[in-house]
């Protein structure tokens, strides 16, 4: 069962294409990572998702209903079933409110505010270590976890089946961001949550999604199972973003695929395969030809020539 | 022969009324040619560290040390003789390479201006050609047209490298780079990371990393200095600290960082450190991680004593060494 | 309350809050503390200097200072608080409108702002006057227009700098109408500089006013307004400075105090100003 899939989209700013045919799908509780470098587009994805972009071609469709086949009011009624965690949680709380009005703001939106409402607000909000005490509090005066949770609660205030998370861990220390991250996974069990993680920590996205889709230059190059996904990269890109990833062990590492130049601008994106003129492997088709995704069983990858996916490269086998 | 010398370094803040304790008899030692690294999550001091080796700290700021040599010479933290080192025997590479780049002015002419107090003689051409040479070096392609353009035309990998280029030029003895990768993607920190390394290899400068992250610590250092709530809790070979923690809090901290080649089971809670950094103004007496520690017994309520691991590796806490 | 405290504390906010509630007293009791009638004339005691019966001399005609003064507060603040709140009011709304419509919506008002304040306030007002005919109720109208701009392009400013800032986006996110966006959560963002401008526009307006007097376009003598006295004391300056000297410190009072108000007001409604008392 799909709780969301985009399909096709394209979301445009003035001339520039950000993003161009990206589809995904969200099955129902499950975490689906994007993964990518900035302006890779996939911060524009998860705002087109929640509403805060239009999509200029492309379909959206929240539990069954394409939101362009229903009327406006159903329409705002599935998209308020998608929240979203940003990526800078103090600053998307209303600066002049109070703690308390923050919280309250979602049901008065509804229509749904009651004392009883409030009271089970309050509760969600000291189920997860905001006490009482914090709500006469301005956002100013919270702690970075704080903020985070009162942004938390207040998304999920909003009763939505599907969380998108924009770098949730972002900005956090690594002895927090544990914290966090079990804190989510628990919320998403507990209330049946499906969850959309943008990040560009691969261990964090290694570690907490079911599967991952990896963007690059405003279109998706791979994605599949994260753990198969990880261990066997297809795409080149992939490889290439896996093994820059620093680790503690650098007798254990990836061997080190250093790209050459920068990401292109999407406003020119290079002829062909958008990474050919980046890519290690790259051939003279790669910079005629334009892959498509590919799908095979769970997986797909858009690549001329992708790597063997077998297991070959065990971690063992990188150790050596 | 040591660079550089810090024993006991103090920094306190004095507010209206309360003062805060931001570092407590920090000790510090980087090697010629060494590359130390300084670890530690925000409130640990780390930056504060750096920022007092240049004579940085506000005003308000009391520093002293017991004792601190550079390059052979005593220096008085409480008189900032430090400062005078600062673009000359020291250089810094910013997080945030932007705000380290004046905007009004072209590359080239920031790159000439820097080297202006290390070579006071030579002239314009000669230091041009000489940033053009470095700027090259850190893997600007197209150096001589790039010299000509301002920061606002670089991308943030490339700004990231004019600031080293910027750092180089000056021929520091010791270079410090705060978070030089923090601000940028996993594919161009790669790219900065290959930059320091063949850096390393080239100049005879010392390095110190200041950085949040243990990865980059690895990667480039050969040593490490760990740090939480303002002092020093465990230093270090790299693979030792790394490998074989002796204090609690390393231990914790290295548990929380995700082992991307590990098995997992991803029904399991990710590690955390319960608690809170301890408010600087209100530091407990003894053990500074007592609070948040698990292996807490009553001693802890005693200031721990420096002991030595079997390799001679420094770490303060009650316990036997394991 | 609280607010009024908090105030109190800012630097200068005792002494704004001083001078603004002493005019507004003096407006209001005009009838009871005046010594003398406005406008009774006693031409025997012309221009006198300063004495226990006439506390800071006479004018011209011989008419009690103190008095003229005291009555002159009524016409200034009544003038300058119509014309804010009116300006005020419209400039808010046309400014938040046009941050948040489409671009040709913007343009439209955004040039019609352009327009007004391309002349110089006093000309325009005077040009409108010329039209209208002059009285007080054509001169509040009058010049509440040529301010209208002036709150509409900080309102504009501060909404486009907000409109796209994530607590905005967070509550469209959650579902909230529009209107509900502007009423909570654009407005006591955008407010505080608006305050802050209005009341150093206060004495803008009343030397506008006085101004327009002095013109004999706006307020008619022999009602007693500060332009009016402002300007009578300008005419006799050689012979007794005591009119110009009061009627310019009158206006200086006033002019200080609301500035000082407008400033300590922004900070008090600043959250983030607040705690660092």
């Amino acid at each position: 069962m799909t709780a969301l899939t985009l399909k096709d989209a394209v979301i445009r700013y003035d001339r520039l294409t950000a993003v161009d045919g990206v589809s995904l799908e969200l099955r129902r509780g499950e975490t689906l990572g994007l993964v990518g470098e900035s302006g890779c587009g996939k911060s524009s994805v998860a705002r087109a998702i929640v509403g805060l972009q239009p999509l200029a071609g492309g379909t959206l469709t929240i539990e069954g209903e394409t939101l362009q086949d229903v009327s406006n009011q159903r329409r705002q009624a599935l998209q308020r079933k998608i929240q979203l965690l940003f990526q800078d949680p103090a600053a998307s709380l209303s600066p002049r409110m109070t703690v308390r009005s923050l919280l309250a703001e979602p049901l008065k939106i509804r229509g749904t505010y009651t004392p009883e409402s409030r009271a089970r607000i309050v509760d969600l909000a000291e189920s997860i270590g905001l006490g009482e005490q914090l709500l006469s509090r301005y956002p100013h005066q919270l702690s970075g976890g704080q903020a985070r949770r009162v942004a938390l609660v207040r998304a999920l205030a909003a009763e939505p089946s599907i969380i998108v998370a924009d770098e949730p861990t972002a900005g956090l220390d690594i002895s927090v961001q544990g914290e966090l991250l079990n804190l989510l996974r628990a919320l998403r069990d507990r209330l049946g949550l499906s969850y959309l993680l943008i990040s560009h920590n691969l261990n964090v996205v290694g570690r907490v999604t079911d599967r991952v889709a990896v963007m690059y230059l405003g279109q998706i190059v791979e994605s599949g199972p994260t753990a198969a996904l990880f261990r066997a990269p297809a795409h080149p890109y992939t490889q290439a973003l896996l093994s820059a990833n620093l680790t503690l062990d650098v007798s254990r590492r990836r061997e080190r695929i250093v790209l050459s130049g920068e990401l292109p601008s999407p406003s020119n994106p290079p002829s062909g395969c958008r990474f050919h003129r980046r890519c290690p492997l790259a051939q003279p088709k790669c910079a005629v030809d334009v892959p498509t995704l590919q799908a095979s069983g769970e997986r797909s990858v858009a690549c001329h020539f992708p790597l063997a996916t077998a297991p070959v490269v065990t971690p063992q086998a990188i150790a050596g | 022969m040591t660079l550089l010398t810090i024993e006991n370094l103090n920094v306190s803040y004095r507010g209206s009324g309360r003062s805060a304790h931001i570092l407590d008899g920090v000790d510090i030692e980087i090697g010629h040619g060494q590359s130390v690294g300084l670890a530690g999550e925000s409130g640990s001091g780390k930056s504060t560290v750096a920022f007092a080796l240049l004579g940085l700290l506000a005003d308000n700021a009391e520093v002293s040390a017991a004792y601190a040599a550079f390059d052979g010479r005593t220096q008085d933290f409480a008189a900032r003789e430090t400062a005078s080192l600062r673009g000359a025997d020291i250089a810094m590479i910013f997080q945030d390479p932007m705000t380290a780049l004046n905007p009004m002015f072209t590359i080239g002419t920031q790159l000439v201006d820097i080297q202006r107090r290390r070579f006071q003689k030579a002239s314009r051409k000669a230091l041009w050609a000489r940033a053009e040479a470095v700027l090259a070096d850190v893997g600007v392609q197209d150096a001589a047209a790039r010299m000509h353009r301002y920061p606002h035309e670089f991308s943030g990998g490339m700004r990231q490298r004019v600031v080293i280029a910027m750092a180089l030029l000056v021929e520091p003895k010791l270079l410090i780079a705060d978070e030089p990768t923090t601000a940028l993607d996993a594919t161009i920190e790669a790219q900065v990371v290959d930059v320091l390394h063949r850096l390393r290899q080239r100049t005879s400068a010392s390095m110190l990393v200041v950085s949040h992250s243990m990865g980059l610590i690895a990667e480039l250092c050969d040593s490490v200095v760990v740090m939480y709530a303002g002092t020093v809790v465990e230093s270090g070979k790299v693979a030792d600290v790394l490998h074989r923690p002796r204090h609690p809090y390393t231990r914790a901290l290295l548990a929380c960082e995700i082992d991307p080649f590990a098995a997992f089971d991803p029904s399991q809670d990710l590690a955390t450190i319960p608690g809170n950094v301890p408010d600087p103004s209100r530091r407990p007496k003894g053990c500074i991680f007592a609070g948040r520690c698990p292996a807490r017994h009553d001693r802890c309520s005693e200031k721990p004593p420096q002991r030595h691991a079997g390799d001679g590796r420094p770490y303060a806490c009650w316990l036997e060494a394991a | 309350m609280t607010a009024l405290v908090d105030l109190s504390r800012r630097p200068g906010g005792t002494f704004a809050l001083f001078a603004v509630t002493l005019l507004c007293l003096v407006a209001i009791a005009a009838p009871v503390i005046a010594p003398y009638g406005p406008n009774a004339i006693a031409p025997a005691s012309r221009l006198m200097d300063p004495s226990l019966q006439h506390w800071l001399g006479t004018d011209h005609l011989g008419r009690d200072i103190l008095s003229r003064l005291i009555f002159g507060a009524r016409v200034a603040l009544g003038i300058s608080l119509s014309v804010i709140a009116i300006s005020l009011t419209a400039g808010v709304v046309l400014g938040i409108i046009s941050a948040l419509s489409p671009r040709a919506v913007d343009l439209v008002i955004v040039g019609i702002f352009d327009i007004v304040t391309s002349f110089p306030s006093i000309i325009l007002a005077l040009a409108l006057v010329a039209v209208l005919g002059p009285g007080l109720g054509n001169v509040v109208l009058l010049v509440s227009i040529v301010f209208i701009p002036h709150f509409g392009r900080v309102a504009r400013a501060q909404t486009i700098a907000i409109r796209n800032s994530p607590f905005i986006e967070a509550e469209k996110v959650l579902g909230a109408q529009t209107w509900r966006v502007i009423l909570h959560h654009v407005m006591p963002n955008i407010i505080g500089p608006i305050f802050v401008l209005a009341c150093m526009d206060i004495p803008v307006v009343i030397t506008i006013e006085a101004g327009l007097s002095f013109l004999g376009l706006g307020v008619r003598p022999p009602l007693a307004s500060w332009g009016n006295l402002l300007n009578d004391g300008y005419t006799y300056l050689d012979q007794s400075p005591w009119l110009a000297t009061f009627s310019g410190l009158s206006l200086i009072l006033a002019t200080l105090g609301f500035a000082l108000l407008g400033e300590a007001l922004r900070d008090t409604l600043d959250p983030k100003l607040r705690k660092t008392l």
